[in-house]
Parts: C-alpha cells; structure tokens; sequence
C-alpha cells in the first residue's frame, strides 16, 4: 500500500486559492471569455467595458489619481490605460491598514474592430475615468431599401 | 496643547440597512493613528457626495456608498470586473475616539475620515517640577 504523504496538507495560503476558485465558480469569471490582455483578477484599476453601437464606453475605477499622470492611447483597436498612483504616506504615525492601491499601473484591453481610434473622449469623475470611443459610421446598421 | 477644532458631524440617521443576500464591495482602506486622532482613507471610486453616506451609532461605524455611473442608454456590457455598485464597510470604534466628531471629505472616490480622540485621552505632557 501507498502511504499518501501530505494527507492534511492544507496550508493557508492553499486554502486562499480554493476559496478562490470557488468565489470564481459561483459568481462566473467564466461568463467573459478571456482576452488574450486580460489582467489577472485583482488587477489596478478594475475596468468596465460596455457598447452601444454607436460608441464603447471603457471604465477604470481609479479613485484619487491624478489626471495629469495618465496617459491614455489608443493604436488601431488596442487601448492602453497607464498612469501612476502615488499615496501621500505619512511620517511618523502608526499604519494598522494599507488596503489601497500604490505605484504605477497599466492595462491594455482590446476593444471591438470598428473603432475610431481619432474619436476619443476621455473625462475623469468622483475616481471614474471615463473614455468613449465612438464606432466608424460605416459598419453601424443600415437599412436596405428594397426597389 | 491640543485645541478643539470645530469639526463638523456627518451623522446620518437615514443609512439605508442593506440586505443580507445583497452583494457589496467592501472598499480597501488605509487607517493610521497619530496623537489627535485616526484617519481612514477608502476607495470608493463612482461615488458622488450625495450617495455617501457616514453612520456613527455608539462604537460602530459605518461607510456606504452606491456608484453612480453615467450610462448610455441601451448599453451592452462587454467586460466587467465591477459588478456591484455598492459599497460597504465597518469598523468598530475604541472607547477613546470621539464618534460624534467625526470629519468626512470625498474627492474624486477618495472617502477621508478624521476620528479625533477625546480630550481627556490626548497625550499630555506631565511637568516634572524641580523640587
């Protein structure tokens, strides 16, 4: 008989990864599929992405940073959000929690083809940057008109 | 010396009590204590000032927000790592802290909480006379 040698092994950090699979089974991180960009869950700033067909509408939940650090661009339907959140850490006091978010991020995400990558409005409010691309006129629906 | 500051309280008796099954993020935080009091920064990104709210009852206090995204009309959504809009968390408060001095300020997502220490728990300096 074979002895199983690590029978009760069940480290915490062991433990976090099963919790996590089970949070990803029960709220469907399967319903998106996977971009081949996508950041693993978790990753700074949590984006939203949704569309209309006249336009995308790209989220970033990025509360406190500052404007003037981020650099938005976009190359033909590749969209790449970078910028740099620095905290004010204060000297001498005691920390108990540092939860937020600190240093530089990037996220790239690939939006649909029919963008236009020359109509780009981005505007940042209450720690939401909000970046509309807006779809070339040619690919919206068009109705045929029957002789 | 310590002086009092005239802090304004944002005590709101009207916190919407969330049910059970309802899901919220709870915002990541930064707290840290210095000689007059605790400060507590959170994230809450979406969040306009009259969505907030700040609840204080006895030892317990609370934070909850609901993100107000502006929409266009019949959007799909293609990607999303925000699912919830609402956010939700608690602390229970020492004795020492002054829960109805507490000071609130929100720019741009970022909820700023001042929780002085009572008076009478300020550090002070004791003399030592020459005797």
């Amino acid at each position: 008989m074979y002895g199983t040698l690590r029978t009760f092994d069940s480290s915490l950090s062991d433990e976090f990864r099963r919790l996590e699979r089970e949070v990803d089974q029960l709220f469907g991180s399967g319903s998106w599929p996977n971009s081949i960009r996508a950041a693993a869950r978790g990753a700074y700033p949590p984006i939203n992405v949704g569309s209309t067909p006249t336009q995308v509408d790209v989220y970033l939940f990025a509360a406190g940073i500052d404007q003037k650090s981020v650099d938005v661009s976009i190359q033909q339907n590749l969209l790449t959000v970078a910028g740099e959140r620095k905290l004010e850490v204060r000297e001498g006091v005691d920390y108990y929690r540092k939860e937020r978010f600190d240093g530089a991020f990037r996220r790239a995400l690939t939006l649909p083809e029919d963008v236009d990558p020359d109509k780009v409005d981005a505007r940042y409010k209450d720690g939401v940057l909000h970046i509309s691309i807006q779809r070339r006129e040619a690919v919206k629906p068009r109705q045929i008109e029957i002789k | 010396m310590t002086e009092k500051k005239d802090v304004k309280t944002q005590e709101s008796k009207t916190v919407q009590q969330a049910g059970q099954d309802e899901r919220v993020i709870r915002p990541p935080v930064d707290i840290y204590e210095d000689v007059a009091g605790i400060t507590l920064q959170a994230d809450m990104p979406g969040v306009p000032k009259d969505r907030l709210n700040i609840h204080v009852d006895k030892d317990m206090l609370s934070i909850a927000g609901d993100a107000f995204i502006d929409t266009p009309e019949g959007m799909d959504a293609l990607y999303a790592d925000v699912i919830v809009t609402r956010y939700q968390r608690s602390f229970s408060l020492s004795g020492e802290l002054d829960g109805t001095k507490v000071d609130a300020s929100l720019k741009d997502g970022v909820l700023t909480l001042h929780i002085p220490k009572r008076e009478e728990h300020k550090p002070r300096k004791i003399e030592v006379r020459v005797g």
